[in-house]
């Protein structure tokens, strides 16, 4: 074709019919926002029933539908998407490439998404009500004794898996074939490396997440018996493939988190990334163990012993290359220049919380202490915090590292850092003390609870309004920053920054890299 | 994170927190128990150490490296050695816990030999507890949330059970090790006390195995710890540990009971006793979905319902056999003859629903035998 | 291949096309056709029967649409690729592409083939009371005895639903005769030898006729192509004669417990793969007929569906092991 440096199209139908990456990753950024709110709305829903014992607001069926789409929401649609509008709009730029390998692909695999969360959204106002098993959704609940709705609700799950399938296989294909000459693996910048392998963890998983969901299709509608002892299954099946899904799937949530944490480390450390290749090796290691960890969800459902210590040991070795990764984030901090703008705060409080929510996961990982732990508010801890605290945090890192070179200009600082610090403290209000309620023998997904437990849910309620406020504090400013911040021009917006995004203009150009740039840096310094 | 931080923390919300806010696990009252106490608070203690080593690395250089302060950046980027040591070490330290753990995760396997086997069964949301023992009448019921619905709505003032009491608690002789089956009806539940440290899930068509020794006397609560529907929150567990005596003549009087309640099925009794006990049926079993007032909600409304008002064999048939595909379960296996009978009665003449008609546990087990 | 004119040597300019409706068409299909198949589904098992047929509609609406368009979006594909426009890296793209969904496709048949074995090695004999994660089960399945292909159900050797300790979650009646060769009249009557023949001579044919596009000849191709499209016919067709004879006279259906569901999952997934690849190798050898595509050294087209075919040929083998055979 002869050379087009045409700019975007007008209207809506820039958006519709965009084969752009960056078009495509800001529609990634602005949905995954739109359902974090979303998200954050029902979890405000079940912050506010927990407010005080007794029933306040909402009905118990009501009060798991809440819990139910928070936590789909939350997961399949504001941080997976998140993190893979991220990787459209940096992918390319970091590797040299023009775009994406697939691009009309790449639009099609965002734009099932809207859609399908509407359809899942939906199914609150259909009768019966929404799905009210828990984003687990373990059968016979979700199957014998779902609602109607259900049936969206595994439609709706197919869809994602689409999504993410032809996402993933196109990160998989931009990332082999599309680097600039010269951009060997091991120069590839870390988030490039922790995508790579994110999306081979999707690409492998996915699948068999919509394979749980059609033999659960199969066990409504057409009579099988998949997890029903009756006909000769088993509802532990369910749980057996589901979790192979599941635990990868927590892996696909912070792995990326760990590739934006390692760009913007060094960045206001300035000085290079510590332990560049052990980085790469730490992530490929924590991807294969997710694969064989799956059951230590289970420790109560009556494994034989040998399944026990098998998924109990496989489970703790993950302490080790996560260990890996924590340690050479410090190390990389050492003896820097550090200075602490808002994406190095976040960045921070990242590496505290999320070392925390791994402490946590090492002891759920034992199996007999998993015994009490289990089901409990503990659990709810330790996975908001490595959730919250490890994803969104470096999600909102990753947003206001790049937010200039995205739209060319800044974001206000003092803002930023305030968002920061009422996340920090209202994130750790919310979710510490539910640590304490846990211990103390509070199951979760219970709408009403006893009254030991009323004092520590105050607190968390608070500081879940906290912390939901200081969101809106970020959308303030980032629309604040695109529609009036401080213009930048600078190429290389943080002095600190490597990498081949800060050597195209600020802000960055409709096309990058139509001619692929030269790589000069050596390996294991980007 | 327990302890580290309770201190802490409790110094910072001492307005609030009343003496009863508890921040760590039990330890329980069981040899288990507090082998699982120890383990967690090992570990706990390890990672606040590795923790407290790791951030006062980080802190220090946030605090002696910054550029604001002139820090010039260095530009090392790796070295073999700390890497293999912080790849090793942490290798050996997960060892040292892997050890205490395994050998207490197989005395909680240790199912064998137990003295006395009990059956617990999970249903949408109630616990029914069977004492598998073949000399004498069978004992079984059916153990219900006890906390009125007045307390739950916020009309009552709330006891200090809230929620953790039930009808019927299950009782359990003390010093002696007894073995619970577990299972469910209909979907999972989990069977929980965190004092005794057993949590087992029950599992519709499966029975899984747990077990304990209780050392002491006294009540023992927990919940149902598996998402179960829309009312796994108010599925509680109670256990009462008893000396063996006092476990003896319990087990009699209930003995005694089934067989009195046997008796009671032949004969005709009177409406109020019917009303009564229909309504002591009533409140436990169907409540939570047909309402306090007859009125409906998960189910239908049984006030003026034309079920109800209409012919009694097939009001019986749905409270029996249920109507399959909805939460209205079969109550036959649930209710004796006299309950059934009760709670029928009860329901034909509460609610506004005065029939008059007087159902006797004869009748039912009449239509029972068609 | 590419008129393009980059700088640095070796990489030819990446097409990457303007902006496209296609994918936004592709995603009214798609919501339309599962929206209306969970319509259908609703209507057929929490309806009162006297629906109205708009849920077909739908249904129908959406998949028609979404067809077209796949064809419309496939077609510009082909257009593009014989305009000059794909550099040899967009063509390893597409490379990278077919590979990946094929691994994604065989993760979905790992889930099935997982809950197989999973079925057979642990939860049979657990539901007998055998080991030790089930040696009290038989309080719940007195009786209970565990063999593959199961002769029963659990809930069978109880006496039937309202028999059973469970709440009633569904009638499940086990066949009366299993797919196992054992079952079989006569070994010339037993259908899956002769679908393992057919599918396996057709991986060889179609890499025939991969060797015949490879050295140019088009006729040989033709003609090895049309030969595997019809033995994928005739495959399609004995599965579903052995369908029927497992309906209609060995009472074998996705009621007959744990066996048949498994079975006609993993069959009938399989089955709908094979109808897929037999449509894409027809649609390439339409394209080699009538239009005279493929050239040694451009047929993609062709290349990916034989890499999907030979992938239906091997997820095969493994089920006539796992389902039939062992
Ligand atoms: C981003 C998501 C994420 C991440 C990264 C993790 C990380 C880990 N998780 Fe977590 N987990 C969840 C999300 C996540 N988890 C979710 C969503 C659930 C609940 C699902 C549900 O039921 O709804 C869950 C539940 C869960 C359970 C089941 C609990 C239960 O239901 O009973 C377990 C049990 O083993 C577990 C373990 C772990 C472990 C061992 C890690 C490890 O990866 C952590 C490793 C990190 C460290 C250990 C810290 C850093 C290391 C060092 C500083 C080195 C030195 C340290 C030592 C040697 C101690 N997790
Ligand atoms: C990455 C995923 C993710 C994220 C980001 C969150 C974020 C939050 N979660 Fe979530 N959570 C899950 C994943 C996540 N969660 C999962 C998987 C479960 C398990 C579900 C299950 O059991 O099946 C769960 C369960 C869960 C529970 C347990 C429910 C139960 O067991 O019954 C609770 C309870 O406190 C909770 C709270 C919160 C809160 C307060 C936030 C906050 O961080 C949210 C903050 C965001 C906002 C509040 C939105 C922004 C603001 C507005 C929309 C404006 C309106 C608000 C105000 C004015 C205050 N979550
Ligand atoms: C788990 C919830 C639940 C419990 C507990 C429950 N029911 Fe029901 N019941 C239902 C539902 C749901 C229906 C409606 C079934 C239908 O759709 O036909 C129903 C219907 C009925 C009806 C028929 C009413 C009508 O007008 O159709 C009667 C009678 C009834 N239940 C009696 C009882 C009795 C007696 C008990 C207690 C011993 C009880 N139910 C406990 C859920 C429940
Ligand atoms: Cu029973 Cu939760
Ligand atoms: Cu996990």
């Amino acid at each position: 074709m002869g050379d087009h440096h045409h700019g975007p199209a007008q209207g809506i139908s820039r958006w519709l019919f965009t084969t752009n990456h960056k078009d495509i990753g800001t529609m990634y950024l602005w949905f995954s926002f739109a359902m974090f709110l979303l998200g954050g709305f029902f979890a405000m829903v079940i912050r506010a029933e927990l407010f005080q014992p007794g029933m306040q607001l909402v009905e118990p069926g009501f009060f798991n539908q809440m819990t139910t789409l928070h936590g789909l929401v939350m997961v399949f649609g504001a941080i997976m998407p998140s993190f893979v509008g991220l990787a459209n709009w940096l992918i390319p730029m970091m590797i040299g490439a023009p775009d994406m390998a697939l691009p009309r692909m790449n639009n099609w695999s965002f734009w099932i998404l809207p859609p399908a969360f509407l359809m899942l959204a939906s199914t609150l106002f259909m009768e019966g009500g929404a799905p009210a098993f828990g984003w687990t959704f373990y059968a016979p609940l979700s199957t014998t004794y779902a609602a109607p709705s259900v049936t969206f609700f595994i439609f709706a799950i197919h869809i994602l898996g689409v999504s993410s399938i032809m996402g993933s296989i196109n990160i998989i294909a931009t990332v082999m074939n599309m680097r600039a000459p010269g951009m060997t693996y091991m120069k590839m910048p870390l988030f490039v490396w922790t995508w790579l392998i994110t999306a081979f963890l999707l690409v492998a998983v996915m699948p068999v997440l919509a394979g749980a969901v059609t033999m659960m299709l199969m066990d409504i509608h057409f009579g099988t018996s998949f997890f029903s002892a009756a006909g000769g299954g088993d509802p532990v099946l369910f749980q057996h493939i589901f979790w192979f899904f599941g635990h990868p799937e927590v892996y696909i949530i912070i792995l990326p988190a760990f590739g934006v944490v390692s760009q913007i480390i060094p960045a206001f450390s300035r000085k290079p990334l510590f332990g560049y290749a052990s980085m790469v090796y730490a992530t490929a290691s924590i991807a294969f163990l997710s694969f064989i960890v799956w059951a230590h969800h289970m420790y109560t459902v009556g494994m034989p012993i040998a399944g026990e210590l098998f998924f109990m040991y496989a489970t703790m070795l993950i302490a080790v290359p996560t260990g890996v990764k924590v340690f050479n984030w410090i190390s990389t901090m050492w003896r820097g220049a550090l200075s602490f703008e808002t994406p190095m705060l976040f960045c921070i409080g990242f590496l505290i919380l999320f070392t925390l929510g791994g402490f946590t996961g090492l002891m759920l990982s034992i199996a007999p202490a998993d015994f009490q732990y289990h089901d409990t508010y503990f659990v709810v801890a330790h996975f908001h915090y490595v959730m919250v605290a490890g994803a969104v945090f470096s999600m909102t890192a990753a947003v206001y590292y790049w937010l200039p070179k995205w739209c060319g200009r800044m974001y206000n600082e003092a803002m930023g850092k305030t968002h920061f610090w009422i996340s920090f403290i209202g994130f750790n209000i919310t979710f510490f003390p539910q640590h304490f309620v846990g211990l103390a023998g509070m199951p979760r997904r219970i709408p009403d609870y006893a009254l030991q437990f009323a004092d520590f849910n105050m607190m968390s309620s608070i500081g879940a309004f906290i912390y939901g406020a200081s969101q809106l504090l970020f959308l303030y400013n980032v629309v604040a920053t695109i529609v009036a911040g401080k213009p930048v021009s600078d190429e290389k917006v943080w002095d600190g920054a490597e990498g081949l995004e800060w050597t195209v203009p600020t802000p960055a150009p409709y096309h990058t890299f139509e001619e692929p740039p030269l790589v000069p840096k050596p390996a294991g310094t980007i | 994170m327990g302890k580290r931080v309770s201190g802490l923390t409790l110094a910072f919300l001492s307005p609030l927190s009343v003496a009863q806010n508890q921040v760590n696990m039990s330890p329980g009252v069981t040899e288990i128990g507090a082998d699982i106490f120890e383990l967690h608070m090992l570990i706990m203690w390890i990672c606040v150490v590795i923790g407290i080593a790791v951030f006062a690395v980080m802190f220090y250089s946030m605090y002696a490296h910054r550029k604001s302060k002139g820090h010039q950046a260095a530009q090392f980027h790796e070295s073999t050695k700390v890497e293999v040591a912080w790849t090793v070490v942490p290798f050996l330290i997960l060892i040292a816990m892997a050890v205490p753990a395994t050998s207490t995760l197989l005395e909680v396997y240790d199912n064998d030999e137990a003295e006395l086997d009990i059956l617990i069964t999970g249903y949408q949301w109630k616990w029914k507890y069977e004492y598998l023992d073949e000399s004498g009448e069978p004992v079984a019921f059916f153990s219900n949330l006890a906390t009125p619905q007045e307390e739950i709505y916020n009309t009552a003032h709330k006891g200090d059970n809230y929620l953790l009491e039930v009808d019927e608690p299950l009782v359990l002789p003390t010093n002696t090790k007894v073995r619970f089956l577990i299972t469910a009806n209909d979907v999972i539940h989990s069977w929980w006390v965190p004092e005794i440290a057993v949590k087992r899930d029950a599992i519709p068509g499966f029975i899984n195995e747990a077990w304990t020794r209780v050392p002491e006397e006294g009540i023992y609560r927990g919940q149902c710890t598996e998402l179960c529907g829309a009312y796994h929150g108010f599925m509680p567990v109670e256990v009462h540990a008893v000396s063996r005596p006092e476990f003896d003549a319990w087990m009699a009087a209930k003995r005694g009971a089934a067989a009195a309640e046997s008796q009671l099925a032949m004969q005709t009794l009177a409406v109020d006793d019917l009303m009564d006990k229909g309504k002591a049926v009533y409140d436990s079993a169907c409540l939570a979905c047909h309402g306090a007032q007859g009125e409906g909600g998960i189910g239908n409304a049984i006030a003026g319902s034309a079920v109800v008002l209409g012919d009694l064999s097939s009001h019986m048939a749905v409270v029996a056999k249920g109507v399959s595909g909805t939460a209205m379960q079969a109550f036959g296996g649930q209710l004796s003859d006299v309950d059934m009978a009760a709670v029928l009665t009860y329901q034909r003449n509460a609610f506004g629903n005065n029939t008059g008609d007087v159902v006797q546990p004869g009748d039912v087990t009449g239509i029972k035998n068609g | 291949m590419s008129s393009s004119s980059s700088a640095s040597a070796g990489h030819e300019k990446y097409y990457v096309p303007e902006s496209s409706s296609l994918a936004v068409r592709a995603t009214i299909g798609l919501i339309l056709s599962v929206f209306g198949a969970a319509l259908v589904l609703n209507d057929m098992t929490y309806g009162s029967g006297d629906e109205s047929s708009a849920s077909v509609w739908v249904l129908t609406v959406g998949l028609v649409f979404f067809i077209f368009t796949l064809a419309s979006w496939f077609g510009t594909a082909i257009r593009e690729n014989l305009a000059g426009m794909n550099s040899s890296q967009l063509h390893q793209s597409y490379v990278l592409g077919m590979f990946w969904f094929i691994f994604s496709e065989v993760m979905f048949f790992a889930a099935f083939f997982g809950a197989l074995l999973y079925v057979r090695q642990f939860v049979g004999p657990w539901l007998a009371g055998e080991g030790e994660g089930g040696r009290m089960n038989g309080l719940l399945w007195p009786g209970f005895e565990f063999a593959w292909p199961p002769v029963t159900t659990p809930q069978e050797v109880v006496g039937g639903v309202d028999a059973q300790v469970i709440a009633n979650n569904g009638a499940f009646v086990s066949q009366e005769t299993s797919m196992a060769p054992a079952d079989a009249h006569a070994w010339y009557a037993w259908l899956p030898m002769w679908n393992t023949l057919i599918l396996l001579s057709s991986s060889a044919t179609v890499h025939v006729a991969h060797t015949a596009i490879l050295a140019d000849n088009r006729k040989k191709f033709n003609v090895w192509l049309g030969i595997t499209v019809g033995l994928a016919l005739i495959f399609l067709g004995l599965q579903a004669a052995e369908y029927y004879e497992a309906y209609v006279l060995y009472g074998l259906t996705l009621n007959s417990g744990i066996y048949g569901s498994t079975f006609f999952m993993l069959t009938g997934f399989h089955g709908f793969h094979v109808a897929m690849g037999m449509t894409m190798l027809l649609i390439q050898l339409v394209r080699s007929v009538r239009r005279q595509h493929f050239t040694a050294t451009d047929h993609f087209g062709f290349e990916a569906s034989s890499w999907y075919w030979h992938f239906v040929d091997v997820v095969w083998v493994f089920l006539f092991l796992f389902v039939y055979i062992l």
